[in-house]
This record gives C-alpha cells, structure tokens and sequence, in this order.
C-alpha cells in the first residue's frame, strides 16, 4: 500500500489546523491560564457530555437491532427521516423540542388540559434530552452500519449451528457493538463537549456554565485570550484523552470475509415479545425524533413563499461549499482510516478524534490571528469555511469508515498484495466498491453538517459570501422570525437531499 | 474563447482599477447593521452620493464581538470606524489607545452624554416586552415581577450585549441590593439564553410570558407586521440605557473621510434610516420626525446609565452577584 508519509502529513495537518489556533490564542497572550470557577464550568460541561454520550449510544443500541433485523413498508424512508435531526441548525432544533416539551409545548399544554402538573425541560434533564434528540440519529446510523457489515454468511452460520439470539448476541452482535460503540461514544462525547446554544439555552441558568461559555466570556467579556486558550486546551485535553481510551478499548470484531455485506433479510428476526420490543424501539424513536421535526416544517411552512432572492443565493452558496467540504473530508478520511487499518497510529486517531473538541470561538480567534498578518479574512471567509468544515465533518467519516476499512484489510489484504493489486487500481477495484455504503453515507453526513454549520463564516464574512446559516442568524437579528423558520426550513429540507443522493448513491454502488 | 476571456478579465482588471482610485471608508461593525435588512445598505447609498468614497461595512458577529475584534486587529486593522459599540464596552474600548479623540455633538438623548472617543448615533431603553393577548397585567416593577409567578427570559450578560445591560439595570436601579433582587427574580427565570435572537425566539413561541429587549421592539411588530399585540412594560425603577456609538480608529488611512462620515451619522441620511432598519431611536431625531408607530412606544421618564468607566468598574462584582444568586 501507499507510504506512512500521506496519511501521516494529513493528519499532521489537521492536527496543526486544530491546534494552531490555540497556540496562536496563547502566543498572542503570551501565556495560558485556568481559574477556580473553570472547574465547576469543567464538571458540569463533562456531566452532561457522557450523559448524552452513554445515553445516545445505550438507546441507539434497540433502535439499530430492530431496525437491522425487521422489514416494513416505509423502512427506508424512515431511516433517511431518522437522520435528519442531526442536520438541523442548533437553534431550529432547540425550538422544535421545545413545541413537543416546552412550557408551551404540545406534553406541557396536555398535562395541563388533564389537570396535572407540568414537566420543565430546562435544566440538565432538558441538555441530555436535546443533545439525545440531535445525536441519536447519528449514533442509531452507526451502529445499523455495523449491523449490515456483518456477513450475512455469519448469521445463516448461526442459525445452521442453532446458535439462537443469545449465541448471536454473544459471537456476532456484542463484538461487532465491541468495535462500532466507542468510536460512535467519542463523536457524540466529543460534540457535547463543545456544546454551546444547547447548554445554556436549555440549561436554564448561569449553573449551566460550559466550558465552551467560559470561552466567550474570556474573548468577548474580558479579552482574557491566555484564559481563552487555556479552556480551549482543557477541552482537546479531555477528548484527547476520550480518543485514547476509545483506541485502547476498541477490538475489531473479525467477523472474516463475506459475500452477503449489507444484503438484505437474513438477521434472524424472533417473533413473540421480541418483536414488540423492536417495534416499541422502533415507534418510540421515531416518535421522539419526527414529532419535533413536524414542528419546525409546521413552523417553516408560512415563510417559505416570502423568502426574500438573497437566500436562494446564499443557499447556493452553502450547497457548493458544503459539496466542496465533504468532498474533502472523504478524501482525508478514507487516507486516514486506510493507514489505520493498515496498522494503528495513535497521532492518526488523535487528529481525527480532534477537530469536534476545538472550541468554535478558539478556532475562529485563532484563525483570524493567525490570517490577518497575511491576508483580508473577508477575502478568504469561504475558504477557511470549507476547511474548517471538512476538519470537523473528519471524525464522523473516520469512525465510519474504520471499521469496514480494517474488515476489508484483513478479508482482502493478503490476497489483494498477493495479486499485486495495488496503487489506483486497488482503490478502483477493491477498496471504493467493498467501502461504497460508508462513504456514501459519510459523505453525505459531512455535506450535511457543511450545510448547517455557521462555523467561522460569522467572525469572517463581510457584505458577500454569505452562507444560508448566516443569513437565518441575520434574518432573526432583523425580527424576522417567520421568513427565519422558512429559511430554517430550506436549509433542513437541502441538508436531507444532499444527505439523501450520497447515502442513495453509495448505497447503489455498494449494492 | 480564449480572446472572449482575455477581454473579461481585461475589462474586469480595468473596472479593479477604476474602483481602486476610489478611496475607501472601510467601517468595522456588527452583523445585523450590515444585514440587507438593517441600516448598513441605506447609509452607504446615501454617503457614496456625497462623498465620491467606497464604504465598506466589514462584519464582526455581534456587538459584543466588535470590541474583541478591534483589540484582536489593533494598530494593524484595515478599519477606519467602529461602529456599534455600547457604553458598557466604551471605556474597555478607550482604553485600548487605538481611538482617535472626537469633537463632541448635539443630540437628542434623553441623558447628557459625552465622551472624548465616541459619538452615539443611537439608543434605545431596555424593557421587558409581552404579549397582550397571553399576559394581562404586566408587572411594573422588577419586585412586583419577583413577587409574581410569571415567567421571563433573559440573555447571559457573558455572551450578550442585553443581557450585560440587565446586569447595569437591576445595579443601577438597587444598587447594593442587586443581589437580593436576582435571588428573588431567580424562580421567574425560565431560561438564560446566548443571545438576544434565542430569547426572544423563546418568547414568540409561547416559553416565557416577557422578554428581555427593547422598548422600541413594539414598533417592529406594529410597523412591519401589523401586529399590535406586542407591548413593553412601563418599571417604575426606571429603565436603562443602551448607546450605541461610533469611533475613529488613530490608525486610520483615511482620516478626513472618517470625520466626514462622522459628521454624516448626525444627518438625516443616517438617523433617518435608524429606527425602521435598526429599531432604536436615533441619535438625533430627523427633520421628518420618528416613523408612525414609534408614537404608541412606552416613554419612560426615568432613564437610567451608567458612565462608561462605573459601567467598567462594577462588571465584574455584578457578574459575581448574578452568578450567584442564579446558580443556587
């Protein structure tokens, strides 16, 4: 296979991408420092991240297996749907569970109707279920991922051997859980780590002080950049470790090479209570994941026939870069993960566990510093938007990719090197075939999360170049709510269709 | 082809070339003012009608942003003005020694206001807004809204301009018994947003019964959406002030076309675009008088402020009191 040197200098890259800023940051201030109320702003930032992460990954675990095993009419069209919470905006989101359990939400308002006392979802409960209802697609799509990357020879094995649901459980299913689980942990954990909107929002008060608020507060408040960059460590410090423990405890499965990947219904589907139970999984996500996403199309609806020409073209601004980005972030990743597979590399790991635990404001002070010297930020705002944004889509395409990258290494590694099967004509006829579904569905999460990300693009752009994020964030700065919602709308519903033609695609060229 | 794209891009090095013996006013300023829905495209229409200038708005976030981004820049920034600083952040931003003194002006804020650095182009009063049809008798102070059981949200003074003015107000208005005030308020307290967009987003959909904004938030429901049942409750403690003022950069290129723009922010083509664009009163009411609409806003005749440097100097134990009496 190619050199060590490729993958090594990319995620050197990255690594320098991410961390650049801070060093900027703190060379900029010529120190770092910490404060005592950065602890408590430390414990509840991480209370509530492994919350969110072990609950996410606890309950995406039923969600996947019955959806991994049961057909129904619709299944596909579901799961697309299942997606899309992890496409919206932050805000559209937070606005869309509150019509569900807010105090004015659809729960509240019936409680009330039946006499009973009222539910609040602000406060911590209101941070994990926010950041469950944005994470659990995404982890229910990662574990359904390696559901279908079991062969299906493997279960008709099982079932020959009448091995029943507790002998596939123990040699098919927890190993293949034993791979996806904690890298599915770690994005989620690493996410929740910066969380910012949510947090606060949702969090209800100055309790719910996150690291990520303890860094506005630093830049914007007291122009503390030594303080800025000492929390922004803090936090590549904790996801750093996350990555470690997650590389430490991550076993691939082996499940050995197969025909039957992704092929259809051959997961042994027991009737009885079981079946309830994945129908119950089943209805319940769905239940949670599409009723607020009802409320913010509802919401959107009376604003989208009054949306003004600039947003069109600023939807079109941000589809190319979001193209551009997962484009990008594919290409890198699938280097990253092939050189993993072919043997661990813990800086490799580090840099695509990385990008999701650096502060917004810390990157984009950081870049900011680090351009202006050299050239006008606004000249440059889409660019940085696309590199920044293909640095943070890295860690989903990595975790996606890794596990069917180290299957097809060691199903196919040998006998590849045996034919000599190398160079472009190994990823032509070997790796972008067997790796098509994963790339597919990766790219599109990355095009997808291009879409909504506000990113830097806020610190850099001037009159041009704005992308359809910033231009809902204008839209509410001038009152208008309606025409806000309305473009909230366009942007959820082309993050679904860009999603949608790369799943569709990869899934089409897998098959 | 080749000859087709030799003369674009010859056509479009002269029209580069054209635009650059133009000297430009490069203004450093919040997001929302250089929006197309804010004053940002009106003011540069009318100032390029009379100074044979290119202004450029060059965006930095928030308000709250800006002064991190003139301290990020220093010497070096390429701006000429800040615009859209407010007085808590004024003596933070004269302190920097990257302002150029300011002959002083007349305007028509309800307080006196002078400043060696900064000139205001506009204002407007902090005020709890509601909904008429949701809340019938709005409190009319912050005890009686502590003694009520109804339900506000408010910005994080750390992360928003607003929300830093709530801090000034409840200081302003008690003092040394502003802590006990936030402690009592704490239970009316629904949630403490990032910004003013997410609260006030909050607020339309029914979370809270008031929001922390501004007294001439009204009018852009009146105005622009016929809307008249959004009002803003009258305190008697008084309401605070929030000034939002102008700059000159020392290191500016173009000092002269600076001032002139200064001397143009007092004019009608300016101050007239203010309160439909921006929705605050400006600095100094136009010829033309404010927009109808403005007429049915709440006036409050106690206006309350601090001078930038006590605004500067009380942050911190303000801070350290809301915190407190919040987290418990």
């Amino acid at each position: 296979m190619a050199g060590r040197a490729l993958p090594l200098g990319l995620a050197g890259l990255v690594l320098a991408l991410m961390l650049g800023p801070v060093a900027a940051l703190a060379l900029w201030a010529g120190g770092l420092a910490l404060l005592p109320a950065d602890w408590a702003a430390l414990r509840f930032t991480l209370v509530q991240a492994v919350l969110s992460a072990g609950l996410s990954v606890a309950l995406a675990v039923p969600v996947a297996r019955a959806l991994a095993r049961r057909r129904f009419a619709g299944r596909g069209a579901l799961i697309t749907l299942m997606g899309a919470p992890f496409l919206l905006p932050v805000m559209v989101a937070v606005l869309g569970l509150l019509a569900v359990f807010g105090r004015a939400g659809v729960i509240n308002r019936g409680l009330e109707g039946l006499g009973l006392p009222g539910l609040s979802i602000y406060g911590l409960q209101g941070v994990v279920l926010a950041h469950l209802f944005l994470n659990l697609p995404l982890a229910v799509r990662m574990i359904l991922q390696g559901w279908q990357a079991i062969p299906a020879e493997r279960f008709r094995l099982a079932e020959a051997l009448d091995l029943g649901p507790q002998g596939i459980a123990r040699h098919l299913e927890r190993p293949m859980l034993r791979e996806v689980l904690p890298g599915a942990a770690l994005v989620i954990l690493s996410l929740c780590l910066t969380s910012f909107a949510v947090a606060l929002t949702l969090g209800g008060g100055p309790g719910a002080t996150t690291v990520e608020l303890a860094i506005w507060q630093a830049v914007r408040l007291e122009f503390d950049l030594a303080h800025a960059a000492g929390l922004g460590l803090v936090q590549v410090a904790v996801s750093a470790l996350a990555a470690a423990a997650a590389w430490v405890w991550v076993r691939p499965a082996g499940f050995g090479a197969g025909v039957g990947v992704g092929a259809m219904p051959v997961i042994p589907a027991p009737g009885g209570a079981t079946r309830a139970g994945d129908a119950l999984a089943i209805v319940a996500a769905a239940l949670f994941l599409l009723v607020p996403l009802g409320a913010v199309v509802l919401r959107g609806m009376p604003g989208v026939s009054e949306l003004p020409p600039s947003v069109w073209s600023a939807a079109g601004r941000s589809l190319a870069v979001a193209v551009v980005s997962a484009l990008l972030a594919v290409t890198v990743a699938l280097v990253l993960a092939l050189a993993v597979a072919q043997r661990g590399s813990l800086v490799i790991e580090l840099a695509a566990a990385l990008p999701l635990a650096v502060s917004g404001m810390v990157l984009g002070t950081g870049l900011f510093l680090l351009l202006q010297p050299v050239v006008s930020p606004q000249a440059v705002a889409l660019p940085v938007t696309v590199g920044v944004n293909a640095a943070l889509a890295l860690p989903f395409l990595f975790r996606l990719l890794l596990p069917e990258a180290r299957a097809l290494r060691s199903d196919y590694g040998r006998l590849a090197d045996s034919l000599g099967l190398a160079g472009w004509a190994r990823l032509r006829w070997l790796v972008l075939p067997r790796l098509a579904r994963p790339l597919g569905f990766g790219a599109g999460i990355a095009a997808a999360l291009s879409m909504g990300d506000l990113g830097v693009i806020a610190l850099f752009a001037g009159e041009q170049g704005v992308t359809l994020p910033l231009m809902i964030q204008r839209l509410i700065g001038a009152y208008r709510m309606e025409a806000a919602a309305g473009a909230a709308l366009v942007l959820v519903g082309l993050s679904l269709a860009l999603f949608w033609a790369c799943d569709a695609g990869g899934r089409r060229a897998a098959a | 082809m080749r000859l087709t794209a030799l003369i674009a891009t010859g056509t479009l090095l002269a029209a580069h070339a054209a635009v650059a013996q133009v000297p430009v006013l490069k203004i450093l300023t919040y997001d929302s003012f250089l929006s197309e829905w804010g004053p940002g495209p009106v003011v540069e229409a009318a100032f390029e009608a009379t100074c044979a200038c290119d202004l450029q708005f060059v965006g930095a976030g928030d308000g709250a942003a800006l002064l991190a981004r003139v301290q990020l820049e220093g010497a070096a920034s390429e701006a000429d003005i800040v615009l859209g600083l407010d007085t808590s952040l004024t003596a933070a931003a004269a302190a920097t020694g990257l302002f150029a003194p300011l002959s002083a002006v007349e305007t028509d804020l309800p307080v006196a206001f002078a400043d060696a650095y900064f000139r205001p182009f506009d204002w407007g009063w902090f005020a709890f807004v509601y909904d008429r049809t949701r809340l019938a008798g709005p409190p009319a102070s912050f005890e009686e809204l502590a003694a009520s059981d109804v339900k506000i949200v408010i910005q994080d003074p750390r992360s928003s301009t607003p929300g830093l003015g709530l801090l000034m107000w409840v200081k302003a208005a008690y003092g040394a018994r502003a802590g006990e005030v936030w402690a009592a308020l704490a239970d009316n307290i629904v949630t403490v947003t990032p910004g003013w967009s997410e609260a006030y987003g909050l607020f339309l959909q029914g979370e809270a019964d008031m929001v922390l904004s501004y007294t001439t938030s009204p009018a852009y429901h009146l105005i622009a959406e016929k809307d008249e049942s959004k009002a803003a409750a009258p305190f008697v403690e008084g309401h605070y002030l929030q000034i939002e003022v102008a700059g000159k950069l020392r290191a500016s290129d173009q000092p002269a076309l600076a001032d002139a723009f200064l001397d143009f922010m007092m004019t009608d083509g300016f101050q007239a675009a203010i309160p439909t664009t921006n929705w605050m009163y400006p600095a100094r009411t136009p010829a033309a008088g404010l927009p109808e609409g403005f007429g049915a806003l709440i006036s409050p005749d106690r206006s309350l402020i601090f001078t930038a440097e006590d605004a500067q100097a009380i942050r911190v134990e303000a801070l350290a009191e809301w915190q407190a009496a919040l987290s418990r």
